[in-house]
């Protein structure tokens, strides 16, 4: 009530007011956020005294130093083996993942049967449990394959949806979508899998595109599982040879480390920039509505 | 929709062999082999019964005291701090004003770099000797800090990094925040509630589904975490970042000793399936549902 019967001016100025410490808020924290990302890239340009010399981001003697050193790395590969390596295991993680996660998540949602309620419990229950009490004997099991040093034991799983989270995505999403269309289709003749591919795949596109998308990223950081089944400096991915960099070059190249970091992030950042409302329904579509 | 049940298990089978091939199977083998003295170089067949061995043997190893009391301090710091600050700043967000779109991607970025070794790289630069924390601290006046050599400080790097990547909270926080009808605020405002009011008794308990979801996801990564202290501090200095998943690691692909490796991460695993089901007891306590209930399944 007071709101209204205060004079106006002193409401116009608590409005202005109020807005001004929102903007404070938010470009400080905006600041925080960014600014080591901003410096890591201006690093990247700075030769190396220079890093440590100043706050300032602009490099005052620019050099292209760091990242033509880096690129080469002190290992015997350049940068581009370890960003291929890197994408040669998470394309077939990714398509993995898609293929069987909208399989499974279409089982759940759509079909009845003796059991689901159990196995659907069972797979949330995979999201929580924690990755290291499976680490050691997956390891072995891997090694009784054969399978160390290639990039097996990193994607083949993903064929059986073990990522519970990406199926629980795709229910959650295909929950949101009424099935008339797909009783249509299915009057007209059409087969299950006819359905799914016709039909429910082109509705749920974004959720396809946000678990492949987050697949992508999560793969390309991916660190553990890359440095217990990888061997030879030769297979490694960037998240490896990264590491070994900064345990090569304690102190003495800064620059190369932090630019090879910033190609490492580039990827993600531009596949984030192309397709972030995708990223931000995933999240929330894949939680709050549960 | 469809009640052929052979088709609905013909398209969760692939679950189904996942489930008992990567998840089912290891989950028990490492149960067994916590009770083993099981090497990594050696023929499985090889491994010796221990009965409770591992476990007894936890109980005096000083680097395993060690080591549980800072991945506790380490998740009890952290959780609560990365919610607070995601909340505050979904909040934040949740103001409509010009150019906020813009916040939003800003502020969500470190997350999606998120686990990133390069991240972490560059996190171990910042707080380097001659790092951009202690440029900033000298030129604002300062002691420069040695944030990665003393015990006291070095954990706090981490707790940092993680506080750095709040966004996917503060995503959930926001939709959280953007699904509470507006015409809730609009009746307490007419009732002359004030904002702290309103605050308590209508966006709190309509979020609390939110936070409980929060919690459980930041409670079972951060009790994992392994990149950050693996890589910027390596577990030191004097093995005050050596969480538990880094003793796991080294124990098992380092010392080779896989049976207490997999004791250890029992243990671990025991201590985050503990805080789950006690999150998920308490929940019919706090958390509210309130009429989202009706769609069910």
């Amino acid at each position: 009530m007071s709101l209204i019967t205060a004079p106006r001016r002193d409401v116009a100025w608590f409005g202005r007011f109020s807005a001004l410490l929102r903007y404070g808020v938010l470009i400080g924290v905006g600041l925080i956020m960014l600014y080591p990302l901003f410096w890591m890239v201006a690093a990247s340009f700075k030769p190396n005294h220079e890093i440590f010399g100043s706050v300032s981001l602009w490099p005052q003697d620019p050099t292209m130093d760091g990242v033509v050193k880096g690129w080469r790395t002190g290992t015997e590969y350049s940068f581009a083996t370890y960003l291929l390596n890197s994408f040669a295991f998470i394309i077939p993680k990714v398509v993995l993942t898609v293929v069987s996660s909208v399989l499974v998540a279409f089982g759940f949602a759509r079909f009845r049967m003796p059991g689901k309620q159990l196995w659907f419990a069972l797979m949330v229950a995979t999201i929580l449990l924690p990755k290291s009490v499976l680490l050691i004997p997956q390891y072995l099991m891997f090694r009784e394959f054969g399978w160390l040093d290639t990039y097996l034991p990193l994607y083949v799983p993903c064929a059986f949806a073990t990522d519970g989270f990406f199926v629980f995505m795709v229910v959650q999403f295909l929950r949101g979508i009424p099935p008339d269309m797909e009783e249509a289709a299915v009057i007209d003749g059409c087969n299950s899998l006819q359905v799914l591919w016709h039909v429910v795949v082109p509705v749920i596109m974004p959720a396809i595109i946000s678990v492949a998308l987050f697949q992508f990223m999560w793969s390309l950081n991916d660190f553990l599982y890359p440095l217990i089944y990888l061997s030879s400096v030769g297979k490694y991915p960037v998240a490896l040879a990264l590491k070994m960099a900064i345990d090569v070059t304690e102190a003495t190249a800064w620059n190369q480390v932090l630019a090879m970091s910033t190609i490492a992030l580039l990827p993600s950042l531009i596949v984030f920039f192309l397709a972030q409302k995708y990223f931000v329904e995933g999240i929330t579509s894949g939680s709050v509505k549960g | 929709m469809y009640d052929n049940r052979v088709s609905g298990y013909l398209y969760i089978a692939p679950f189904l062999i996942g489930l008992a091939t990567f998840t089912l199977f290891p989950f028990l083998a490492s149960f067994l082999l916590s009770f083993s003295d099981y090497q990594l170089q050696d023929p499985v067949e090889q491994a010796r019964f221990l009965g409770l061995g591992n476990y007894t043997q936890m109980a005096g190893d000083d680097t395993f005291h060690g080591s549980l009391g800072v991945t506790f301090l380490y998740v009890f710091i952290t959780v609560p701090l990365k919610l607070a600050f995601a909340l505050f700043i979904a909040f934040v967000l949740n103001f409509k004003l010009r150019g906020i779109g813009f916040f939003r991607t800003a502020y969500y970025v470190p997350s999606i770099l998120g686990g990133s070794v390069a991240i972490a790289v560059l996190w171990r630069y910042v707080f380097a000797g001659d790092g951009l924390i202690n440029q900033v601290l000298v030129w604002a006046g300062g002691e420069p800090l040695n944030w990665l050599g003393e015990p006291a400080y070095a954990l706090f790097t981490v707790v940092l990094l993680r506080l750095w990547q709040f966004g996917s909270a503060m995503v959930v926080f926001l939709a959280g925040l953007q699904n509470i009808p507006t015409d809730l605020y609009e009746a307490a405002t007419i009732d002359g509630a004030g904002k702290a009011r309103i605050f308590f008794t209508i966006t709190l308990p309509l979020l609390t589904p939110v936070i409980f979801f929060n919690f459980i996801m930041q409670i079972v990564q951060a009790f994992q975490e392994f990149n950050g202290p693996y890589i910027i501090t390596g577990g030191g200095p004097l093995k005050s970042t050596y969480l538990l998943p880094l003793m796991i690691y080294e124990e098992a692909f380092k010392y080779f000793n896989v049976g207490y490796a997999a004791a250890l991460s029992w243990v671990l695993f025991l201590i985050i399936a503990l805080f789950t089901i006690i999150a998920f007891a308490s929940a019919k306590y706090w958390v509210f549902y309130g009429n989202e209930r009706e769609d069910g399944e």
